[in-house]
């Protein structure tokens, strides 16, 4: 499989990155030249195979449901680019 | 006095303990390393002497008091990937700027509750997505290893690259580093250092900057087997915090080497000879071999069949891991924010500015490979032979293998800017040929240096043992150490 600018556009959308004209055609030739490479996975024989899904082979720990950790609202938004009064500040959304 | 650098961490312990040297003394020695030397090597993004002195001073007090940890002392190297208090944890990411945790990772939090200094925050790949470290916010890392007669500059080899320049160079005594899919490994055989990727689960990924979840895993780079075994006694932990950290003790690893290999079975895999090898590695992996023939190991030809497809079936699932867990940074909640016209653009600008070319790259194969249509076709078929992958591994295993010997690169150390590797992502991606079936199948594999090529430049040999048993790794790497004796670039810097 191989992709086009357009598939290259809509994914750059979906991945929310800003990609110029120039951006979009270097990206396909080298997104192909990926593509390419991983295609001879197809040649493996995967009927009846489990996809993996854990490589250790153990049950997923749970842990106790309690509040154990909290009140740091500082911290929390101590590296936000802008914050007012313990939130983070975006550009207003208006739906 | 001699250069309290050229002290293993082994013998600097020694030297604390007795009294010998202070740590402050020590610590003070490297400050001095980096300065003369970071310019010119680009290792350290940061610089944490203040820090460093205040921290020997302590484990001085505490030497003298007589409740010195394992590690009391020791100056280190923090990768850039893990979280440190207070100090700058980018990844090598612009889109990290100024960032600061208010937390410590685990890993970094366990080696300062054994008493070690730290130094600063290690240069690296960007979000650890390379084999050359030239993918870093900060510039490429200059390894301290120059081919006999040539002032070409050459890299420490990646994602790690800052901390095994840094070890090779001597501008710490070890440091901690991150392995997905060679990052550890491949660094460690670029500059004649000793790099193990401990099992999966086996160190706390709390706290650790994420990039492909199911596969990376931190360990040590060292100047010397013994002292990647000290370093990850103290790094491996069982860590509540992290729900795949396992469950099992962590084993005094220095206490295995020099343990004969009487008993042992050492595999050959067919798989790992391909084509285009150069002759010289082909060579190293034979005397390999018989070196640990002559320590009393038995040699026997395996087969790994799926070896070939480890490469191309990490491709997808490392980008797709790295899409879903590089999707937070959005300029809202730490790091970079670049303003648009409303908060989708300001999503896609500061994404646009903040990701270098690489890991842009790799979150675009990641987002196309897991979206509406293709997720079957890509990701679910990598995942499947990625189970084929770990069963080759089990079914040597289960024949009675203890480890696999193979070579720990295609090549030696290639030039900064090399034109072909830049031109070509797949042609960079290769250099992990031999490493990333170990993170495929989450097990353990250390590499350790074995000679110098004709150009005079290290070259290693991996071994890859059995799930949480990284001391027949300690043990037999110690053999081929002592066959092949240490290699240390020759100063220029």
């Amino acid at each position: 499989m191989s992709v086009d600018t357009a598939t290259v556009k809509r994914v750059a959308n979906l991945a929310r990155i800003a990609v110029t004209e120039d951006d979009v055609s270097r990206m396909t030739g080298q997104l192909n030249t990926i593509l390419g490479f991983v295609e001879q996975l197809n040649e493996v024989n995967v009927e009846g195979v489990e996809p993996m899904t854990s490589v250790t082979p153990m049950a997923m720990k749970k842990r106790q449901d309690v509040v154990n950790d909290g009140d740091k609202v500082a911290d929390i938004v101590a590296n936000a680019p802008t914050s007012e009064e313990n939130f983070f500040v975006v550009p207003k959304v208006v739906e | 006095m001699t250069d309290l650098t050229a002290l293993t961490i082994a013998e600097a312990r020694d030297q604390l303990k007795a009294k010998a040297i202070s740590a402050t003394e020590l610590t003070g020695a490297y400050i001095q390393a980096i300065e003369n030397a970071n310019e010119a090597l680009n290792a350290y993004i940061v610089t944490t002497p203040e820090k460093a002195l205040e921290m020997a001073k302590a484990s001085d007090a505490r030497l003298a008091a007589g409740n010195a940890g394992p590690l009391e002392g020791i100056p280190l190297g923090i990768k850039d990937l893990f979280g440190t208090e207070g100090v700058h944890t980018q990844a090598a990411s612009h889109i990290l700027d100024g960032f600061k945790p208010h937390y410590e990772s685990t890993v970094t939090a366990n080696l300062w509750a054994d008493g070690a200094v730290m130094l600063g925050k290690l240069n690296m790949d960007e979000f650890a997505m390379g084999s050359s470290n030239e993918s870093s916010y900060y510039g490429p890392v200059k390894n301290p290893w120059r081919a006999k007669g040539s002032n070409v500059d050459l890299v420490p080899g990646g994602s790690s690259g800052g901390s095994a320049a840094a070890v090779a160079a001597r501008l710490c005594a070890g440091a901690t580093a991150t392995d997905t899919g060679g990052s550890i490994r491949q660094p460690a055989a670029f500059t004649g250092t000793v790099g193990i990727k401990p099992t999966y689960g086996r160190c706390s990924r709390w706290g650790v900057v994420a990039f492909a979840s199911s596969l990376d895993q931190a360990g040590p780079i060292a100047r010397d087997v013994r002292d990647a075994a000290i370093m990850l006694k103290s790094m491996a932990s069982v860590d509540a915090k992290d729900t795949t950290s396992v469950d099992i003790a962590v084993p005094d690893y220095e206490a295995v080497i020099g343990k004969p290999l009487a008993g042992i079975k050492i595999g050959i895999p067919k798989e790992y000879r391909v084509d285009g090898m150069p002759e010289e590695i082909e060579k190293l992996w034979q005397q390999g071999i018989s070196w640990l023939k002559d320590a009393g190991a038995t040699i026997v030809d395996i087969s790994l069949p799926h070896t070939k497809y480890a490469l191309p079936a990490y491709y997808i699932v490392a980008p797709a891991e790295a899409s879903s867990n590089l999707a937070r940074y959005d300029g809202v909640r730490y790091g970079l924010r670049v303003p648009g016209r409303d908060i989708v653009d300001m999503y896609e600008n500061t994404r646009a500015k903040g990701f270098g070319e690489e890991v842009k790259r790799r979150i675009m194969i990641g987002t196309y490979v897991l979206s509406a249509g293709y997720y079957d076709a890509y990701y679910l078929q990598a995942q499947k032979v990625r189970t084929l992958i770990k069963k080759d591994f089990e079914d040597v295993f289960h024949a009675g293998i203890d480890a696999i010997l193979t070579p720990a690169t295609p090549s030696a150390a290639f030039g900064i800017a090399d034109q072909e590797m830049n031109s070509d992502p797949v042609k960079m991606y290769l250099n992990d040929i031999f490493t990333v079936t170990v993170n495929m199948a989450g097990l353990p594999g250390i590499a350790v240096p074995a000679g110098l090529d004709s150009r005079g430049l290290p070259l290693g040999l991996q071994l890859i043992g059995r799930p949480f048993d990284e001391e027949t790794l300690f043990q037999t790497a110690y053999v081929i150490e002592q066959a092949a004796g240490k290699f240390n670039a020759p100063k220029w810097w």
